[in-house]
């Protein structure tokens, strides 16, 4: 039964459950509501979360964990002289899968009875012209092992889609029959209908951290793979990055954090003065309707999808400074794309991200403070350098951080206008590449993740992820031990 | 006393370092550098602007003529020995005729064009007949299967002469935006000033013509062969129905989850944890978002790659924290005077968050989701990782099952798409694509305002 109907009839029973479910509690109570302990509709939720949520329950968690299991039992089962040399296990069983779609399509539309699609043998037939017809493109010419393996994964899920279709039908009945047996006047429907939707609340907020786990998982999962195919030494300390899919790739990390490191200096080079200027001016300086301007204005560049940003840097930024470093100018830049384009327009997405976070600190810091400076007879730019900015500083050096691990993690500016090519150089118009853009360029297009090639992306990620995640728990705690001063 | 003031004319009397009419070195400098200062921060705001008029200068002016399309209008005569030779219109035949045998129909009325305006031009010789023809370079090479295209759709034109609208190829139509000039036409091999001549002859005519272009916002993509052909039509389809995902499962999952935060949870390790971890995921670069996307939603539960549903489950996960952030902040402003009231006439705790304040905090969480949208509508970098770039959308998704499900692109991922193909005529509809979303971004934005402005109560 597909899993649309299934889900129908449940949700059919959950909404017969809330009409039944009140029916019988006014009825218990002789029609008058106030001799109930709740209010009708609390009997009526009551059946529907019971029917609704243990079979919803188990048919997600039925759904994710069967084709792991059918998929770790074939796989098994499978010999590994089975399997050529040329492929690995996830492409065979990967072949495996897409056959058995293809002999269920064929059941489906008719062109293969049910016992020939069980019983079929690619000594006999080709499976792959058969399936062809149908629009089912196989890569290869299918050996028995495979078809084999395909039936037996078809006749094991159809097991496993009836076992779940009975076990989320039984599981709606039951809790639909304690529930609807349960409900009477005296029944306490209120208090179990906000228990469970509290539970629900924390379910919900608990997604946070499952989220995180699941970073973690996939991250740390593929890098120990990664790192069992390629030394930790050579990745971490390898000063040369050329992959091949061919194999005998070098793939060290160390020009990839260069690049990203040269690209969001030179990004915060642009940012911190531009960004922290502006925000001095708007709180100390601008009247109201400037400020009511020109904040809102600079903040639109936060605003504006860095996939923008990117294309700037390409199309624009890129060929102007090739006018004036480029072949026909000084001639030092040899492409448009440099470490020089990406950091400048990094820059600029960066500014509205320094001012406005510099600008909350600097407004923080208590007026008093100001006055006193004043009073004793400092101009506002003395106030400002030696008394608020002082006073302000352990949130802008927060800020900055925020900032830096932003640039350390943007991605499509480097993707569109950092360049390709990683080396370690110094000349800021020559392009270089970051961790960002090789996670992009090693694992689009490409569902295999056998090869250290695909697999050094999860290194890189990892990484990435470690050195953003340490400068923002280092920045917050920067901010936070500054506002414990005012307050 | 000093030597200084001992050279001061009138020794006699109290010397007088400065006075209030007159400034003295030291506050001059001190005045100067106040003035600097004000000027550095006045001039870091102006820079902040003129980047802003920069990139939307540089996005209006390479971008508006994506909206413009150059298009010949010409009289094609359907002949019928070519197209259905039998004479009995019958489809499958009319299909075997292939879109090879629709280009010298094109030449034709073009050469008929020629002549009767009185063009002189040394292409009226060109053949007609034949594989290629020099004049094939005006038009698109999709305009061949269109024309077969409406054709198929009404076989009865079969015979007459139809008045036809037929695109031209991306050179002829950067020519006539001014994109294209006559030296570069030079060093291409696709088109001779010769051709430049009879599109300016035509152009007067009238023969040709640049129209507004629905089929750039409407239409679907195209190979990379023919620039003149694509539009964004199926890739906003595809971030139609993310921003569905996101928008059903962000919203109920955000505020179920700010509820318990800000009203039911004790003060205990496990709140704190998930508070921090909410703060750190809010900082986590979107692209390891991609990569959460990839290893979870297909390498392990196999869900399709390039569909948007799980483009939209990503981009849930990754805007879950704006949402909940502005959600608490929305709850934490209604006044706890409600929640007493509430009790005080015997509402339950849930009773009083669900009908009191959830429906005051509501136009706050509202602002702040369509703000999360329109993060998540502009996000690119973790698309490009689950497979919705270098997919081609060129065709629609054929109903709301296959919206969710089948592969698609997205705008920004159609937009990248575009800057990395190699023929320039696709930057232009980058640019074009990059005005499409903007203007969605900014409609978002303007209606998170006007909600705010309109809904919000300040107690």
């Amino acid at each position: 039964m597909p899993v649309l109907w299934l889900v129908l009839i449940v949700l059919v029973m959950a909404v017969a459950g809330y009409m039944l479910g009140r029916a019988r509690a006014l009825k218990s109570a002789g029609g008058d509501s106030r001799d109930l302990h709740s209010l009708p509709s609390y009997y009526g939720a009551n059946v529907t979360i019971m029917t609704l949520v243990p079979a919803v329950g188990i048919l997600i968690v039925w759904l994710l964990v069967q084709p792991i299991l059918i998929d770790r039992t074939i796989s098994s089962t499978v010999p590994a002289e089975a399997i050529s040399d040329s492929m690995t296990r996830g492409l065979f069983m990967s072949d495996v899968r897409r056959i058995a779609d293809g002999l269920d399509l064929a059941v489906t539309e008719g062109a293969m009875g049910r016992d020939e699609a069980d019983n079929i043998r690619a000594e006999f037939t080709d499976i792959r012209d058969r399936l062809g017809n149908l629009g089912v493109a196989l890569g290869s010419d299918v050996g028995p092992e495979v078809l084999r393996a395909a039936q037996r994964y078809r006749t094991m899920s159809s097991a496993g889609n009836l076992l779940m279709t009975l076990a989320v039908l039984a599981a709606a009945g039951v809790g639909f029959t304690i529930s609807y047996m349960a409900t009477g006047k005296n029944f306490r429907a209120r208090n179990v209908v906000e228990k469970v939707i509290r539970y629900l609340l924390i379910f919900a907020a608990t997604i946070a951290i499952l989220t995180t786990i699941g970073i973690l998982l996939s991250l740390v999962f593929n890098t120990i793979e990664f790192f069992r195919l390629y030394p930790a030494e050579d990745f971490f300390l390898g000063l040369t990055w050329s992959p091949s899919f061919g194999g005998g790739s070098e793939l060290g990390i160390l020009p990839l954090l260069w690049g990203t490191l040269y690209i969001s200096i030179i990004a915060l080079l642009v940012a911190v003065p531009i960004g922290l200027f502006a925000a001095i001016f708007l709180s100390e300086y601008a009247s109201s309707t400037v400020r009511s301007f020109a904040k809102p204005m600079i903040e639109v560049l936060a605003g504006i999808p860095t996939i923008v940003y990117g294309l700037f840097a390409l199309l624009t930024v890129g060929p102007l400074l090739m006018r004036v470093f480029g072949d026909d100018g000084i001639g030092i830049m040899q492409a448009g794309t440099a470490v020089m384009t990406a950091g400048l327009v990094m820059g600029i997405m960066l500014i509205p991200f320094v001012s406005s976070l510099s600008d909350d600190i600097i407004n923080a810091v208590p007026q008093s403070m100001r006055d006193g400076s004043l009073g004793l007879g400092a101009t506002r730019s003395e106030t400002v350098k030696q008394v608020v900015l002082p006073a302000a500083l352990p949130g802008i050096v927060g800020a900055i951080l925020l900032a830096a691990s932003r640039a350390i993690g943007e991605t499509m500016i480097v993707v569109l206008g950092a360049g390709a090519a990683a080396r370690l150089s110094m000349n800021p118009f020559d392009a270089m590449t970051t961790v960002t853009a090789k996670i992009v360029s090693q694992l689009t297009g490409d569902a295999d993740f056998a090869s250290p090639e695909a697999l050094v992306a999860f290194a890189l990620g990892m990484t990435l992820f470690v050195i953003t995640l340490g400068l923002n728990v280092f920045a917050l705690y920067i901010v936070r031990k500054y506002r414990e001063q005012y307050e | 006393m000093t030597d200084a003031n001992a050279t001061q004319p009138g020794a006699g009397r109290p010397a007088r370092s400065s006075s209030l009419l007159q400034l003295d070195e030291r506050t001059r400098r001190r005045n100067a550098s106040e003035a600097r200062f004000r000027l550095y921060g006045m001039a870091a705001v102006g820079i902040g602007l003129a980047f802003l008029v920069m990139l939307l200068v540089a996005i209006l002016s390479n971008g508006l003529g994506a909206f413009q399309q150059t298009a010949f209008h010409l009289k094609i005569e359907l002949k019928q020995d070519v197209l259905d030779p039998n004479g009995n219109r019958d489809i499958d035949e009319i299909k075997d005729a292939k879109t090879f045998a629709y280009s010298p129909l094109i030449r034709e009325a073009v050469l008929r064009q020629i002549e009767a305006y009185g063009i002189d031009t040394p292409l009226s010789e060109a053949p007609v007949e034949g594989f290629s023809s020099p004049l094939d370079n005006l038009f698109s090479s999709g305009a061949r299967s269109t024309l077969r295209d409406r054709v198929i759709a009404n076989p009865d034109l079969i015979g007459q002469t139809v008045d036809f609208r037929i695109l031209a190829s991306s050179r002829v139509d950067g020519y006539l935006k001014g994109r294209v000039d006559r030296e570069s036409i030079a060093r291409d091999k696709n088109l001779d000033t010769v051709h430049l001549d009879l599109v300016d002859a035509l152009h007067e005519q009238g023969a040709v013509e640049k129209e507004f272009n629905w089929d750039f916002i409407t239409g679907p993509d195209a190979s990379d062969a023919r620039p003149e052909q694509a539009g964004m039509g199926v890739a906003m389809l595809g971030s139609f129905f993310m921003m569905l995902v996101v928008l059903g499962f962000s919203l109920p999952i955000g505020v179920a989850a700010s509820i318990y935060l800000e009203e039911f949870a004790p003060r205990n390790r496990f709140t704190d944890l998930i508070e921090v971890n909410i703060s750190n995921l809010a900082a986590v670069p979107s692209i390891v978002f991609g990569i959460l996307g990839l290893a979870v939603f297909i390498q392990f539960a196999h869900l399709p790659q390039s569909a948007p549903l799980v483009g939209g489950l990503v981009l849930t996960l990754m805007t879950l924290p704006t949402i909940i952030i502005s959600t608490r902040a929305s709850l934490q402003s209604v006044p706890p005077s409600i929640r007493d009231a509430a009790l005080g006439v015997g509402a339950s705790k849930m009773q009083s968050v669900f009908h009191h304040v959830l429906p005051l905090a509501m136009p706050g969480i509202l602002t702040g989701t369509i703000i999360g949208l329109a993060q998540a509508l502009g996000e690119t970098a973790p698309l490009l990782l689950i497979g919705m770039v270098g997919y081609i959308a060129s065709n629609y998704p054929g109903g709301v099952a296959e919206g969710f499900l089948a592969p698609n692109s997205a705008m920004p991922a159609q937009i990248y798409e575009w800057a990395k193909r190699a023929d320039p005529a696709f930057y232009e509809r980058a640019w074009g694509g990059i005005i499409i979303l903007l203007g969605f971004l900014m409609t978002m934005n303007i209606i998170a305002i006007i909600l705010r402005r309109r809904f919000e109560r300040r107690w």
